[in-house]
């Protein structure tokens, strides 16, 4: 492998660990503040796909179809938080695990109806459509670039919402202490509804803008889940640092996986998960 | 395990229905019901890990799985392998999977417990999946039911479907009897006293972490006779039998039936196993109804059908001297 090889594959890596850190920030912060694991959220990923997809036909721009899809999403995600999510707060994660399944089979099939079995693409942006020439025969594609900058924007965003204001502080009192929090004076079921509608927004923006280079599929939703879940584990469940660490191990290690064993390329992220776990089986960032 | 009286009545009438079934259900429902049993031996064997153990495992379906594709490597071509051969090793290469799977994962708890094994299970589904000699994602046909015989006398016809069907029914009775006496021995003690308060358990001398793995094994090498069953059944090893979806299937069943119950989840196999199959002939999207049904038994029937029959008998059990709810 020469070095301009490699050094494609560590941005491919780095960007598709970006991407995962999206769709992972989002369940980790569902299950770090509300106590839910929410397997439903490759399923939103999976509708913000599709709903882009839709819009983007309908309107000619992938900017429109994120802008008018994004609400839609989100108002799904709050009637399913409102209807069933709400009564699982103090379940044990059995019950969770078992609704939220229940609500992948319901979302699975109702994308079915809708959209069928056919696999879509959505173009790129002109603007963005073009690449960047490294060497004379090797480019790299201006969106996937875009993508990893539009993530660090929202790591950044992210940070300084939970660190710095006053609803992040209202998040992080109602993560340690639910009662005492409420007793404050807020409002934690508003609370928890704000912060579930962030994380399917999380999941619903990763699949839009993840759309144009990986097609629109069914059943891409439980792949992204799968995938999120190490990322998840690795770093330690609810923590967003931690995340965004296993983002990028799983990201790096699923990228030159396909290069230097293609055999067992869909083996190498569960085998990095199980020596993480042999040496801290909290994650790198958990609590124990 | 104590059981009141209205539900052993109903146990025994359902243990009576399925002895005559072949007598009077017909070929299509002799099948249908074999493998409802074999479901149920499944569902029976995660029981152990959520019901008893207090392990949530959402990657019990590998096991399962694995031991039919375990069936389809060790059949020759041209030639059926003898029970006495593919039945122990089958039993043993899901076991030592279990061992391995469990040795990572039974040293995490909780939640983290619920993705590990999730994991694990993908990560051999997509093995199995991309596998191509062992027929990718369409799966591995199997030529020849194991046999069952002495030298050359046949004791049974694992193509039949009546013998099968008894196999299935004794199976399922056997491992109920046999999880029912080891729950019963000091290990079912020390493991519904981790379920109840891990630490206290280790604090009073047990090695947790190893009756945690014990049972897991267990568990497993038990969804693999399940597995090989099935696959003795349907003449056919299928990647989608390791996955998550098989696995959030039968984690249903238990929390149907009613978990912490063991003929619980046999039954609540049984009860979904018809609905989806009576659903088919008149519903396209079985599993948009099936989704729904599952949230509600989340949200109304959190202890299953076994609590919902335990809790119509109580009344009665007033007469018996016990308090009334």
């Amino acid at each position: 492998m020469d070095i301009a090889t490699f050094l494609i594959q560590v941005l491919n890596g780095v960007q598709y660990g970006f991407m995962l850190f999206l769709v992972a920030s989002g369940l980790t912060l569902v299950f770090g503040i509300m106590g839910i694991i929410n397997l439903a959220h490759g399923a939103f990923y999976m509708f913000g796909a599709y709903v882009v997809y839709w819009l983007t036909d309908y309107t000619g721009s992938l900017t429109l179809g994120v802008l008018l899809g994004l609400p839609l999403v989100i108002v799904l995600g709050l009637v399913i938080e409102r209807f069933a999510i709400s009564y699982l707060y103090k379940r044990d994660h059995l019950y969770q695990v078992l609704l939220t399944y229940g609500l992948i089979l319901i979302l699975n099939e109702a994308q079915l109806e809708i959209w069928g079995t056919n696999f879509y693409s959505v173009p790129k942006p002109d603007l963005l459509s073009g690449s960047i020439p490294l060497t004379e025969n090797l480019d790299y594609p201006v969106y996937r670039l875009f993508i990893s900058v539009v993530c660090l924007a929202i790591v950044a965003a992210l940070y300084l919402v939970i660190g710095r204001t006053r609803l992040g502080m209202m998040i992080r009192a109602g993560a340690s202490d639910r009662e005492m929090a409420q007793a404050m004076g807020i409002n934690i079921s508003r609370l928890f509804a704000i912060v579930f509608a962030l994380g399917v927004a999380l999941a619903a923006f990763s699949g839009m803008i993840g759309a144009p280079i990986s097609s629109v599929f069914p059943g891409m939703g439980d792949q992204i889940l799968i995938i999120s879940f190490v990322v998840v584990v690795i770093g330690g469940i609810g923590s967003v640092k931690g995340a965004f660490i296993g983002a990028m191990v799983i990201g790096l290690a699923d990228t030159f996986g396909k290069v230097l064993v293609p055999e067992f390329a869909s083996i190498v992220i569960y085998a990095v998960m199980a020596l993480v776990l042999l040496w801290r089986p909290q994650g790198l960032f958990g609590k124990a | 395990m104590t059981m009141s009286r209205p539900t052993m009545a109903l146990l025994l009438a359902v243990l009576a229905g399925l002895f005559t079934f072949p007598f009077y259900g017909g070929e299509f429902y002799v099948e249908m019901m074999a493998e409802m049993m074999i479901l149920g031996i499944f569902a029976m064997s995660l029981d152990l890990l959520i019901g008893f153990t207090g392990l949530i495992s959402f990657g019990h379906a590998a096991f399962f799985g694995f031991a039919g594709y375990m069936l389809a490597i060790v059949t020759p071509e041209s030639e059926p392998i003898a029970i006495w051969w593919a039945l122990p090793v089958c039993l043993a290469a899901v076991a030592v999977a279990a061992l391995v799977i469990g040795w990572f994962s039974v040293r995490t708890s909780g939640i983290y417990f619920i993705m590990i094994t999730l994991a694990f299970a993908q990560m051999m589904y997509y093995y199995f999946n991309e596998n191509q000699d062992l027929g990718g994602s369409d799966g591995k046909f199997i030529s020849w039911d194991p046999m069952v015989a002495i030298g050359d006398w046949q004791l049974l016809d694992l193509s039949d479907l009546t013998t099968l069907y008894y196999v299935c029914f004794g199976s399922l009775i056997f491992v109920y009897l046999l999880l029912t006496v080891m729950l019963n021995a000091p290990f079912g003690q020390v493991i519904r006293g981790i379920r109840a308060n891990e630490n206290r358990t280790r604090a009073l001398g047990f090695a947790t972490f190893r009756y945690k793995l014990v049972s897991f094994v267990i568990a497993g090498t038990l969804a693999g006779f399940a597995g090989f069953l099935e696959a003795v059944r349907t003449d056919f090893a299928n990647p989608a039998y390791l996955g998550w979806h098989e696995s959030g299937l039968v984690m249903m069943f238990v929390i149907l039936g009613g978990m912490g119950t063991l003929y619980g989840p046999a039954l609540g196999a049984l009860i979904l196993g018809l609905l989806k199959s009576e659903m088919q002939d008149y519903i396209e999207r079985v599993n948009l109804v099936m989704g729904f049904f599952v949230i509600a038994v989340v949200l109304f029937l959190p202890h299953g059908v076994a609590g919902l029959v335990e809790r119509l008998g109580r009344p009665k059990a007033t007469d018996d001297g016990e308090a009334a709810p």
